[in-house]
């Protein structure tokens, strides 16, 4: 079955490794999870085994609730590599800087549509940063599922967009609120008015249990 | 010659009461602290802040002598303005206030976090840093971006030294030889064997710790394993939850510096997980020396002195604590 050539190393991210490889004569992404050395050994088994098996299947989990994420190969548990399809692209990342207001706007309605696919159907991404967001053509596709999980819970999917929030903020902080603003536009789409508004409201809670919160102050 | 200018920086976000000189070009010449020690249980916040007005004149007499300078020298005051305890704060601005205002030269009031990170650059010679800040009040991985220190990843709830403190006493820990509680869980912890599964709760850049200090207690509770396999156990898993999201901030931000700093710093454990990020990913790694680890009046008398040489000083009417100042709500105009 291995039938993967590593070519290149595309990025060394902090969990995994991410190489160009061939599988089976096609263009594929192989994601490598390599041990930690300053990690206790046995947590560090435990960590890689569960985000690889749980990436994979998420990433199928994905398709179902109609949002693209790459296509699985092949899974290796032994090596805690995943061989996937490569994703032709560019990051939001890289990209959210040099759009127009209006193009911006529209991205952000789409992942917002994305993410709300993806919480309706009972899926926590786990991860949501402008890097893991690819524009492929017209459509967006979510990667790397390595820190999500299968849940239907109001403080799951709060503390899902308030990671994407926070992202926001610390990468693109100019224009982080306008993004997230059309982020929830977008989300609105898909999960409804009235079950947005429970989530907003729980993003502010979870906001509020963090330290040093100014408006912790105001609670009733 | 040109006279020598010196700021006199005063902390009290806590259970410690500091004052410190710093000179304007970064020479720190005096730093005395004062902490107060409940005789049980952690920082009541009304008894810490009787603590600080009690030896406050003591502090400051102490740190003048130590740096052999007159009142009359000192050009700025700098003071704690937050994040922290809203009555320890209180004391230390009313100290800062008072002396500005009898001896008429400028107050300056300090982003506690933001001091934690400047002395542990000015001593530690970096430039620009990714910035783990832990110690009981405080858990944060940060980096300066366009203007102000960012922070990419932190605890949801709970700081770490909180969470080590109160399971320390949980566990039956107690202070000794002048050791803090910390210290002495460390010490537990390097005579732990075996490894029991706690929760690691890392989401996306930020992490949680109160699930796991409930679990970790209610292990104790059932009295099946031994305590230092269980500060072993808590120890492996809140760091590696650290040294986890202080990676991604490194793979995120591209800087060739990373800084430990704050009262956690001193642990060894911590010292080794994130030396070993550091070098996985070609950066270098500083720990703040001890005696600017736990909270100190030198580190506000040197951002003191950073914030008044870029312009900045606090009106006596304007100086009011805060008690939940975030670091990204600070304009570091000092820097670059």
């Amino acid at each position: 079955m291995g039938q993967v050539t590593p070519l290149a190393l595309l990025k060394k991210g902090a969990e995994a490794r991410i190489y160009l490889a061939c599988w089976h004569g096609k263009k594929a992404v192989l994601k490598k999870r390599v041990p930690k050395i300053y990690r206790h050994r046995q947590l560090d088994e435990t960590i890689r085994s569960y985000r690889t098996i749980h990436e994979a299947l998420l990433i199928h989990e994905a398709k179902k609730a109609g949002v693209r994420a790459p296509q699985i190969y092949h899974v290796n548990l032994k090596d805690t590599t995943i061989v996937m399809e490569f994703i032709e692209g560019q990051q939001a990342k890289t990209m959210l800087a040099s759009l127009k207001r209006e193009q911006r706007k529209e991205l952000c309605l789409k992942i917002g549509q994305a993410i709300g696919r993806l919480h309706a159907y009972g899926i926590v991404h786990g991860d949501l940063t402008t890097s893991n967001i690819i524009l492929n053509g017209e459509e967006i596709v979510l990667v790397d599922f390595g820190l999500g999980s299968k849940s239907l819970q109001l403080e799951d999917r709060g503390v899902d967009l308030h990671l994407m929030k926070r992202a926001l903020q610390s990468t693109h902080y100019q224009f982080a609120k306008e993004c997230f603003e059309n982020i929830i536009s977008g989300y609105t789409e898909v999960m409804g008015k009235n079950d947005t508004e429970k989530v907003v409201e729980k993003i502010a809670e979870i906001e509020r249990r963090g330290r040093y919160v100014a408006e912790r102050k105001q609670r009733v | 010659m040109k006279e020598k200018a010196y700021c006199l920086g005063i902390e009290s976000t806590a259970d410690d009461f500091g004052v410190g000189v710093a000179t304007f070009t970064g020479e720190i010449l005096a730093n005395v602290t004062d902490s107060y020690i409940p005789e049980q249980g952690g920082i009541h916040p009304r008894e810490a802040a009787r603590h600080h007005a009690e030896v406050a004149q003591k502090v400051l007499c102490r740190a003048l002598d130590e740096a052999a300078i007159s009142p009359a020298e000192v050009k700025v005051v700098a003071f704690s303005q937050g994040p922290g305890l809203g009555p320890c704060l209180r004391t230390g601005a009313t100290v800062a206030r008072t002396l500005a205002a009898y001896m008429k030269i400028p107050l300056v009031g300090v982003n506690h976090s933001v001091a934690h990170i400047e002395i542990g650059k000015l001593a530690t010679k970096t430039k620009d840093p990714v910035t783990v800040y832990v110690s009981g009040g405080n858990t944060i991985v940060a980096a300066f971006d366009s203007g102000r220190y960012r922070v990419f990843g932190e605890t949801l709830d709970i700081a770490v030294g909180n969470c080590i403190d109160v399971f320390a006493r949980e566990a039956g820990l107690r202070r000794e030889g002048g050791k803090p509680l910390g210290a002495i869980l460390e010490e537990a912890a390097a005579r732990g064997e075996r490894l029991i599964a706690l929760p690691y709760t890392v989401k996306g850049m930020d992490f949680s710790l109160s699930g796991l200090l409930t679990a970790a207690i209610a292990q104790l509770r059932k009295s099946e394993c031994r305590v230092e396999d269980l500060c072993y156990s808590l120890q492996e898993h809140v760091f590696s939850m650290i040294a986890e999201v202080t990676e991604r901030a490194i793979a995120h931000v591209e800087k060739h510096e990373l800084l430990l700093t704050g009262g956690v710093a001193s642990n060894m454990r911590l010292q080794t997980m994130l030396r070993a990020v550091a070098e996985e990913h070609g950066v270098k790694f500083k720990v703040v020396p001890k005696e600017y680890a736990m909270d100190n009046g030198a580190m506000i008398a040197w951002a003191g002195v950073l914030a008044y040489m870029s312009g900045i000083v606090t009106l006596i009417e304007e100086s009011i604590v805060k008690p939940k100042w975030r670091v990204e709500e600070v304009d570091a105009l000092w820097v670059r």
